[in-house]
């Protein structure tokens, strides 16, 4: 250490001789710099910046390929049109019963495998190895092995509730809307209930034991263990699974078109995939612009919550 | 104090109860996924389901790797090497793209640093929906639908902002005094980069290229909207699009989806530990 120290003040006197050189060189500095950055500035300039500003101008124009006024501007009546339908808030209602029921069954059980993992007993490291496995599964992997795995005739769900008596005759998974969201968000959950129980192993990790063992000397349960010393330690990482998920839940796609393709009667059509769907089924663009822009505005408010949510936190902690 | 710790018989019977639950539930349905691939087509379509076959067969790995007749099988194997183009393409370019910036974000002074960095951060977070139709239309125009290159450039505008976050993080946390003792022996910046920096950040370097292969690996967004035929289909859009019909031979999708998880898989287990050391630093930092 002592030395380590020495040789850093050594470099340090050095430097500060060189000072002048290399205020000089500062202006070198930035064009460095930008040299290093331009490749990655190019292309997120070129692929998202200017496709987003060309996305709210096609949201403020009339696009429709059959339309004579083909490429007017039609400023605000899109957005009017799209909110005064109700289709749009149908999507976004179950867009949110997608999210907050999926948060709800991913914190919980994250959490509550995550506590299992974290003891200590025979199998633990085996189980801690392959809790992973879900989540490295492609996306569309999963959903066609749910849609398989609820298929109405030889679905193995049906015929396993049925050998085990809880079903009298196959059900259908998939041709009730409220049942078919429901079986859309188990498929989804498998997948990502891995990524919270990560999230949560690694904060668990950090906690001192010793005050575990101090509070079970003095007697408190293993309720008020939870609920005093391990809860507040988690707040955190509750909070950041909640932001990240959110979002991406606010974008799924993949998961409806490889289980529901939106169906039954759109009981699962979600805002995300509503968009695709005017875009490149009905070929409306501008109205697919609108709800895209639409979607990205939720997202933005959610975020602008969610930070000052977690600032006030922070601030309550200091 | 050991005795304290030690636990009640009651609780240890609800863990291991438990436990056994949790890896039935992980496992199971990936399992089945194995035994659909390797069963006879009779013996997937029989009700009521024979859950382990009584016979076997690997004839549908066999015909992806080699049998050109086979029409799914065909497509399955051109599109498994599709995807491993795009995606071996986007985890080198986006980690070389993406660690040269993000050192000059943890590193350099430049104008306009901050608005930059929040640039970066903001498309990241962005949904693609907002952007594809003007994408697809300017592709349409490029007659640049339907290609490797499009979708390789297009997942690099996703992977490259994250690898930007997560590695300027991973800079930022090395001590200044290596840099300056670099600067002491003569090294000019690119030298310090690759002598001091990413021998340094390798662990950061490893977990950001497999966070970015597995998300590339992934991606169907883009994917479907922006591929049609066996020129550039990635895996995951064959895959839905046989899904979505209901004649056709489920085991066949079944052997198809395990193959698509192999990578993915394979590369999560050999490198767990990297990948949590990764998805925390890049999640929980603020």
């Amino acid at each position: 250490m002592e030395q380590q120290k020495e040789i850093l003040d050594k470099a340090k006197e050095r430097l500060a001789q060189a000072g002048s050189k290399r205020r000089q060189k500062l202006s070198g500095e930035g064009k460095f710099a930008y040299w290093v950055i331009a490749p990655a500035l190019v292309l997120v300039l070129g692929i998202i910046i200017f496709p987003l500003a060309v996305n709210f101008i096609y949201s403020l124009k009339n696009m429709e390929l059959i339309s004579a006024h083909r490429g007017e501007f039609v400023w605000f009546s899109n957005y009017i049109q799209v909110l005064s339908n109700q289709e749009f808030w149908a999507a976004l209602g179950r867009t949110i019963y997608f999210t907050v029921v999926s948060l709800i069954i991913e914190t919980v059980l994250g959490l509550l495998i995550a506590l299992l993992l974290n003891e200590r007993f025979f199998g633990v490291s085996f189980l801690r190895t392959i809790i992973i496995l879900p989540w490295a599964i492609p996306e569309i992997v999963n959903g066609a092995m749910w849609r398989w795995i609820y298929n109405p005739e030889y679905g193995v769900l049906n015929a396993v509730l049925m050998k085990l008596h809880f079903i009298s005759t196959y059900h259908s998974w998939l041709s009730d809307p409220l049942m078919a969201m429901n079986m859309v968000i188990i498929a989804d959950a498998w997948k990502m209930i891995p990524l919270a129980v990560i999230f949560f192993l690694a904060a668990l990790q950090m906690i001192n034991k010793s005050s575990y063992e101090a509070a079970m000397v003095d007697g408190a349960g293993a309720f008020k263990r939870f609920f005093v010393l391990t809860m507040p330690y988690l707040k955190p990482t509750i909070l950041v699974i909640i932001v990240m998920r959110t979002m991406e839940k606010f974008k799924a796609f993949g998961v409806f078109y490889s289980i529901t393709r939106g169906g039954p009667a759109d009981g699962t059509m979600v805002l995300t995939y509503t968009a695709f769907n005017k875009a490149f089924s009905n070929l409306q663009y501008s109205i697919a612009a609108t709800y895209a822009y639409l979607i990205a505005l939720v997202i933005v408010v959610l975020t602008v919550i969610y930070v000052k949510t977690l600032k006030n936190d922070g601030d309550l902690n200091d | 104090m050991i005795d304290t710790v030690k636990k009640s018989k009651g609780l240890a019977v609800t863990q291991y109860i438990s436990a056994i639950v949790v890896a039935f539930c992980t496992l199971a349905p990936f399992i089945w996924l194995f035994i659909s691939s390797i069963s006879y087509r009779k013996d997937l379509t029989t009700v009521p389901l024979a859950i382990i076959p009584k016979e076997v067969t690997y004839q549908r790995y066999l015909d992806i790797f080699i049998n050109p007749n086979n029409d799914m099988a065909y497509t399955f194997k051109v599109a498994m090497s599709n995807s491993l183009i795009v995606v071996f393409f986007v985890t080198i370019i986006s980690l070389v793209v993406g660690s040269l910036a993000s050192y000059a974000f943890a590193r350099l002074k430049f104008i306009f640093k901050n608005q930059l960095m929040y640039l970066i951060l903001f498309t990241y977070m962005l949904p693609p929906v907002v952007i594809v139709i003007p994408l697809y239309l300017y592709l349409n125009s490029l007659q640049l639908l339907d290609t490797k290159t499009s979708l390789i450039l297009l997942y690099l505008s996703m992977a490259i902002p994250f690898v930007i976050w997560v590695m300027q993080s991973y800079f930022g946390s090395i001590a200044k005094s290596f840099e300056d003792s670099a600067a002491i022996d003569g090294c000019n910046r690119l030298q310090t980069l690759w002598y001091i920096f990413l021998p340094i950040a390798r662990p950061g370097i490893i977990a950001t290229g497999i966070l970015s292969f597995l998300v590339a690996w992934d991606e169907f967004f883009y994917a479907v909207i922006f591929t049609s035929t066996l020129n550039a289909k990635t895996i995951s859009v064959a895959i839905a699009e046989f899904s979505g019909k209901n004649t056709i031979d489920y085991g066949m999708i079944a052997t198809g989806g395990i193959l698509a998880s192999l990578p993915a898989l394979l590369i999560t287990f050999i490198f767990q530990k990297y990948i949590v050391q990764g998805m925390t630093a890049g999640g929980v930092k603020e």
